[in-house]
């Protein structure tokens, strides 16, 4: 069980996360989208989805300082640990409000303006299920576990076996220890993860940072063929300009 | 210099009746569809009116396009790009479905499964969004004819910019239709805009595309387009837009919009500019320089340098013969009576106008004058403010100069044809005033008046060997039943592999249009295609001959 819960259940979700995006970007780069539902309603939107987006970006940078940057190295940056302890609880406890709280509107949102419901496919609400699950076991794990029962280190187990798994020599043991409430949490996340390319959250990886250094008018050249078909063999174009005599 | 070729329209609203047939085609064949039920990549407008979106023009509100930053830099209106990632996740500047309209549909069934009652049922609006039912207040034309009076009126953007005075008189005085589609402008604000670089313009053509697999649904194009021409499909979550038909117009068959109207109002034509002049043109400090400074971004294409340049660039020779004969170049260049929508947004557009000279002409007529007298009209034009005052507005960013000379243009032409059409001497200080000459008017009375398909139509097809024709053909055998033929995939509407764009078999089209046979030539003698048999010739193909038992 421990084997199958802190290292297969990983591997297999890395697996599916990589292999599922790949597929689906070959697959399905129409609908690789964000499906924005702000055409249908934008007063709520406005508060919500910023709030639950840089949430969930602080969030995001909360965990690589604090699951991928191991315990070292933020000592050698002369952060010890009850500064720390200080800085990922108000910080952890921010962040995860402000996702948990945009999450909230947003989801009112879905529910009661009549066309964003409509619009709302089962893959949207298995994949908000799994999303809000993660979001608020992350957070009772950030308030229960850490900051009111007096403080878990987790940078003393599941940060050294996240990081274990990507060093291909996984640390179960560092793991089953934990409190349920990590554990929880660490397991929804590897289901959100394994759920992650199927969902609309592929738009991740659509983040448009090129935006800010590419051209603004872009000009390009019309496919080889007529219509959407690429080329078959043997049907290229022909050069057709004029040939200078000489 | 360097030389690109642009396929662009002229309209000439002399002639738009309103009937929106183009609109009603256009949408049949691109947006009767789920997702984009609000869309019309061509809308016809009655100005004064609000348009469609609702007072789209305001771009106080709306920050749509570009403007000139403190030390005469061109910037996006609606922010720069750090701006732009930061608010992506809401954009603030997106008009709401209710500035365009909520689609409906009628609850049909209600018709047929209601039982014995007193009154006669009824078929309820249902809307398309929400499925439930709704109370219509707004659609896309729900000023049309300056229908709703002058409270709707008097909200045009446009009208607000004219004075106090013109616009108590304006509604008595003047209406007329304006037809939009895509700019497909040399400088467009949607691409700039788009966070994804989807939004292109084609080299070959200067058709502006969203390139659908790399649209991610940011939205920002709908905002940086200041004529709101680019829309968002709800259901694929992906910008769509007006793209000039190019899978007909490649095989240089006009856009259904033209193809369809019933006024033959619409040019087609090739003009050729220098992609290096555009941000130079389109950072002009005054707005009312915007008009010339785009002509000056076109190119000659009977200067033997201009040919060189082109040839060099590989534009081929029948593209620069098009160029030369392209009825768009005459109307804008040669003639000057056609001018840009709206050039102050700075986007270089290229979809330019006629002005209407009919309203001058009726308001003329009504008082009693001599309507096609060359003398009278001058002075109609000179007097009537309020006309020129919003034409202006609408076409050279509030400049009276060129909208006076266009219709003095077009005046001329009336009173001077008019004349020879009654068989007395034509007076040829008539096109002296206005500094044509004689050749010039009839050669522009038979451009906008008599001129047949060919003339209107001056589009050469893209290059492409003789062996697509058969590909084109096969993609009708692919698209039956395959992706995108409705319902939604695993992940939304229409997921899954690449949808031919080309629905028809449009080489087949252009050939069936253009043959004197009864059947589709395309068809031969196997078969007939009954989704497309018009009536000519026999459908009796459609059985099994005798001999035909083998099969």
């Amino acid at each position: 069980m421990k084997t199958f819960l802190w290292v297969i259940v990983p591997y297999v979700s890395i697996v599916i996360f990589v292999g599922g995006h790949v597929w689906r970007y070959r697959y399905d780069k129409f609908g690789w989208t964000t499906r924005s539902s702000q055409l249908y309603e934008s007063r709520l939107l406005r508060l919500g989805s910023p709030l639950f987006h840089y949430g969930i970006l602080f969030a995001l940078v909360g965990h690589v300082i604090g699951i991928l940057v191991p315990q070292r190295a933020t000592e050698a940056a002369g952060i010890g640990d009850p500064i720390y302890h200080v800085l990922a609880i108000s910080l952890g406890g921010v962040s995860g409000f402000m996702t948990l709280s945009g999450l909230a509107i947003l989801v009112y949102r879905r529910r009661t303006v009549g066309p964003v419901f409509s619009a709302t496919t089962v893959n949207d609400k298995v994949m908000y299920v799994l999303l809000a699950g993660a979001i608020v076991l992350g957070l009772l794990a950030t308030v229960f576990g850490n900051a009111l029962a007096g403080g878990y280190d987790y940078r003393e187990s599941v940060s050294p076996w996240f990081r274990s798994i990507f060093y291909l020599h996984p640390r179960a043991d560092l793991m089953a220890h934990a409190p349920l409430v990590f554990q929880a949490h660490a397991i929804s996340a590897w289901v959100l993860y394994a759920a992650w390319p199927f969902t609309r959250l592929v738009h991740l990886f659509s983040a448009p940072i090129g935006y800010l250094y590419r051209p603004y008018i872009i000009y390009r050249s019309r496919p080889q063929g007529l219509g959407a078909r690429p080329i078959p063999r043997g049907w290229e174009r022909a050069d057709i300009r004029p040939r200078r005599q000489g | 210099m360097q030389v690109m070729a642009q396929v662009a329209m002229v309209m000439n609203l002399d002639k738009c009746i309103g009937c929106h047939t183009c609109s009603v085609t256009c949408k049949q064949a691109w947006t009767n569809r789920t997702g984009v039920e609000y869309v019309w990549f061509n809308n016809v407008e009655t100005r004064p009116g609000q348009g469609y979106p609702r007072r789209y023009e305001d771009q106080e509100r709306w920050r749509g396009g570009w403007e000139l930053g403190r030390r005469g830099r061109l910037r996006l209106k609606a922010g720069g790009r750090v701006r732009k990632l930061l608010t992506i996740f809401s954009n603030p500047l997106m008009p709401n479905i209710s500035d365009y309209y909520e689609p409906w549909t009628y609850d049909y069934e209600n018709l047929m499964t209601a039982g014995p009652q007193q009154t006669t049922p009824v078929a309820r609006p249902r809307s398309l969004l929400s499925g439930k039912d709704i109370r219509i207040s707004w659609s896309s034309n729900w000023d049309d004819s300056l229908g709703g009076g002058p409270e709707l009126t008097r909200q045009d953007p446009v009208l607000e910019r004219v004075s106090e005075e013109v616009r108590l008189e304006f509604e008595k005085a003047f209406m007329f239709y304006l037809p939009r589609i895509c700019e497909h402008c040399l400088n467009p604000s949607c691409a700039a805009s788009c966070p994804s670089g989807a939004i292109y313009k084609r080299t070959e053509d200067g058709i502006v595309l969203v390139d659908q697999d790399r649209c991610r649904g940011w939205r920002m194009c709908v905002t940086g387009c200041p004529y709101k021409k680019v829309y968002f499909n709800h259901r694929t979550g992906k910008a769509e837009k007006c793209m000039f038909c190019y899978p007909r117009v490649e095989v240089g068959m006009p856009t259904v919009c033209a193809e369809t109207c019933v006024g033959r109002l619409r040019y087609i034509g090739v003009v050729l500019y220098d992609p290096e002049r555009v941000l130079g043109a389109a950072s002009t400090p005054d707005p009312k320089d915007l008009y010339r400074a785009q002509r000056e971004v076109f190119l000659d294409p009977y200067d033997p340098e201009v040919q060189g340049a082109a040839e060099r660039a590989g534009i081929p020779p029948d593209w620069i013969e098009a160029a030369q004969a392209s009825p768009v170049w005459s109307l804008i260049q040669r003639f000057e009576v056609a001018l840009p929508l709206h050039p102050e947004y700075r986007t270089l557009p290229m979809v330019w106008y006629v002005p209407p000279l009919s309203p001058v002409v009726d308001v003329l007529r009504d008082t009693g004058h001599d309507a096609e007298d060359a003398g009278n009209l001058f002075g109609a034009i000179d007097a009537l403010r309020i006309p020129i005052g919003y034409l202006a507005e609408l076409f050279t960013a509030g400049d009276p100069g060129p909208v006076r000379g266009a219709l003095q243009r077009l005046a001329a032409m009336r009173s001077y044809m008019r004349a020879v059409n009654l068989g007395d001497p034509p007076d040829p200080s008539i096109p002296a005033a206005v500094g044509m000459d004689e050749r010039d008017v009839q050669d522009m009375y038979r451009l906008l008046a008599l001129a047949k398909y060919d003339e209107r139509y001056v589009i050469p097809a893209a290059h492409a060997e003789a062996g697509e024709r058969l590909d084109e053909l096969a993609c009708t055998l692919d698209y039956e039943g395959g992706p995108g033929m409705g319902g939604w995939g695993p992940f939304g509407e229409g997921s899954g592999g690449v949808t031919p764009v080309a629905v028809e078999t449009f080489h087949a089209l252009k050939d069936r249009q253009r043959t004197g046979a009864f059947v589709d030539p395309a068809d031969g003698r196997r078969r007939v295609n009954l989704l497309n048999w018009d009536g000519r010739g026999e459908a009796g193909e459609l059985l099994p001959q005798d001999g035909d038992a083998e099969g």
